[in-house]
């Protein structure tokens, strides 16, 4: 992979004025995926003023303040709503959405069920955290069955989403998942997402320790990036293995790459067709 | 919508129609909507409409996804609209004030049916004045539409959309469901002569560009995504940039334009129709179709040589105060007749006070007359009222 100085990246895609210091806790892995984010548009030559970034609500969703595109910060849920009505009218926009575990799982499922459905152009980047971090701590859909939240004070009962066999399930046509540790191959699954044209998903399994790390005692943000390198597994590795080595392991990977319709295409040529029909 | 009647100014057509077709005449090239009775019409029309004029239609997967698109969709630089009913209306309040806070313009119909609750989809009702005024959770200003004809239908839709325009935010036009499903021949304005009003955009260079800019008259040009002019929306409390803020004095600011881009344009906002005023003794308040039964009740009064009139409110937020107390001033009785509790009849108490003195009120009254059973008020309901008065 091309070494790209990182400093000129950050002078051309993030904004300077009163934006920093960021919200984000110290060892919180949101930083490494903005800076994968960056790297990947670079490489991609996107234009800032053709791209638009859309967030919900959540640790996550603050990124689009930072980054100096077209960006949106929406309702709690949303966010992908909100990117539909922009890519639809605006089919030429580069249009992605940063979202959370709990954006877009819980209060958000049924935007990204029905986005991946129809197969819209939009590159979803959901940062998984397994915890609502803004609010302090509360269980998400991906909280692990038995961990401990502020409102699963004896152990959650809830089993978890498999966030992208929920995606593939509904139709996504590019699924990736990796972890905030590999940052480079989170660099390059952005990267491919983002080039994919149907609606693409890279979730990155991302470190929590403040909040999540700390009611799990899972250590500080070092031990926390060392469990993701031991617990994930790459695709082609995962293969191989046997059933037994694969329990609790994070199956790293490009889980789905084909081709299908994409959604403002086949608007494109139902106008076609009705006005060539007038 | 026909093929044959597109073209003619003479039409037949329902109320959803007449809506449809004022908003596409004013240029909404963007709808996305779910299905509710009794406002479904409008995004059937909508979906057939649109591509045909290169504008885009999408059913959504709720109401909530519908109101979110149009924030999205206007942010890109539609002209954009939902449609719904009661229990829709509901769900899109947070993004109502979603668009109110980002001064982001769009037009939510809100065909209203019997609730509360799934209640009557098919019966009229007037319950939704008090939700699309305070609807949304905090403090913001609403400018609500309200048509008691099918050719008014029509204008108040290319009204709302060019308030919208005009004044950065979310308007709604309420309708009843008996308006939205009844059909009355319109001749429809020249559409050359229709005045069409487009959002103000940036001619500074976009590294100038403030989204929020300091106004005298609190409305600033508006940029769309994709133009060059890269700005920051939230729903947080932001500064002129768009950018979220913490700080007391850019907030106060914030709300204050909110709030005054409404109040320093009410000659412009607020619309009313006064029927017979000039000389009545007794006055009848009321809107949409209570407001077209009570205009037969005058005719009826006036016949018996009894001195009614009818002031109707085509703008119903922000509120004709002084329109009220200045038509009111003389009246001796107003009856308010409205298909739900009293949110109109509270309203009109609210602005008469301090109007009539304590020792005239003793002999004036503010009279409800009040039906929610999905059925509507007849001229008669409001003669007998007033004899049982008298």
């Amino acid at each position: 992979m091309q070494k790209i100085p990182q400093k000129i990246i950050h002078t051309r895609y993030l904004r300077h004025r009163k934006k920093f210091p960021h919200v984000w806790c110290p060892g919180c892995s949101n930083g490494i995926v903005l800076g994968a984010i960056m790297r990947a548009v670079d490489e991609l030559k996107f234009k800032r003023s053709n791209t638009a970034m859309v967030s919900g609500i959540g640790c996550s969703s603050r990124m689009p303040v930072y980054v100096d595109f077209n960006t949106l910060h929406s309702l709690h849920g949303r966010a992908i709503a909100y990117a539909t009505g922009i890519k639809m009218f605006k089919p030429e926009m580069d249009v992605m959405v940063v979202t959370g575990d709990g954006d877009a799982t819980a209060i958000g499922g049924n935007h990204f069920i029905h986005a991946a459905r129809r197969n819209i152009d939009l590159t979803v980047i959901l940062i998984n955290n397994n915890i609502y971090g803004m609010t302090g701590g509360q269980y998400s859909p991906t909280t692990p069955t038995g961990d401990i939240a502020t409102t699963t004070p004896y152990g959650n009962i809830d089993p978890v989403f498999d966030i992208c066999e929920l995606a593939m399930g509904a139709g996504a046509t590019f699924v990736a998942r990796t972890t905030a540790y590999h940052a480079l191959e989170a660099q390059s699954f952005i990267k491919q997402a983002l080039e994919h044209k149907g609606f693409s998903l890279v979730e990155i399994i991302s470190a929590c320790p403040v909040i999540y790390g700390k009611l799990n005692k899972k250590g500080d943000a070092p031990a926390m990036m060392n469990a993701m390198k031991k617990n994930s597994i790459s695709l082609k590795a995962w293969e191989k293995l046997p059933e037994d080595k694969l329990k609790g392991k994070i199956k790293r990977g490009i889980l789905r790459n084909e081709d299908r319709p994409e959604y403002t295409d086949e608007y494109a040529k139902l106008v076609q067709k009705v006005q060539g029909g007038k | 919508m026909t093929k044959n009647n597109i073209e003619s100014k003479v039409v037949l057509m329902q109320g959803n129609e007449a809506v449809t077709r004022g908003a596409l005449d004013a240029g909404v090239n963007f709808f996305a909507g779910y299905p509710i009775t009794p406002s479904t019409e409008i995004a059937e029309i909508c979906s057939t409409e649109l591509p045909r004029r290169g504008g885009k239609f999408i059913q959504m997967e709720d109401e909530i996804a519908s109101i979110s698109a149009i924030i999205g969709a206007s942010l890109a630089g539609a002209k954009s609209m939902t449609a719904t009913s009661g229990p829709g209306f509901s769900l899109m309040q947070e993004g109502i004030g979603f668009a109110k806070m980002t001064e982001t313009p769009c037009v939510v119909v809100n065909v209203m049916r019997g609730g509360p609750s799934t209640g009557l989809p098919t019966k009229p009702s007037q319950a939704d004045i008090m939700q699309s005024r305070w609807g949304n959770h905090g403090d913001a200003p609403a400018i609500v539409l309200y048509p008691n004809s099918v050719l008014e239908g029509y204008e108040l839709a290319i009204r709302a959309v060019n308030l919208s325009e005009k004044y950065r935010t979310c308007v709604v036009l309420l309708m009843d469901e008996v308006l939205g499903h009844m059909r009355e021949t319109v001749t429809l304005p020249d559409l050359e002569k229709v005045k069409i009003i487009n959002r103000i955009k940036p001619t500074i260079p976009p590294e100038w560009y403030k989204h929020y800019e300091d106004h005298p008259k609190y409305i600033h040009p508006l940029a769309s995504y994709g133009e060059g002019y890269r700005f920051h929306v939230t729903g947080l409390a932001h500064d002129a940039y768009g950018f979220p803020t913490n700080r007391a004095d850019e907030t106060a600011i914030m709300m204050e334009r909110l709030d005054k881009k409404i109040k320093h344009h009410l000659n412009d906002l607020v619309q009313i129709e006064s029927f017979y005023m000039d000389d009545a003794r007794t006055a009848i308040f009321a809107a949409g179709i209570s407001a077209r039964a009570a205009k037969t009740a005058v005719m009826m009064a006036r016949k018996s040589g009894k001195k009614v009139g009818l002031l109707r409110p085509l703008t119903i937020w922000p509120f004709p105060d002084d329109a009220i107390r200045k038509y009111m001033k003389n009246v001796r009785n107003i009856f308010v007749p409205e298909l739900n509790q009293g949110q109109l009849l509270n309203e009109v108490k609210r602005a008469m006070g301090g109007v009539w003195n304590y020792e005239s009120r003793r002999s004036r009254k503010i009279i409800p007359i009040q039906k929610n059973d999905g059925q509507l008020i007849t001229p008669a309901d409001i003669i007998n009222k007033m004899k049982e008065v008298k």
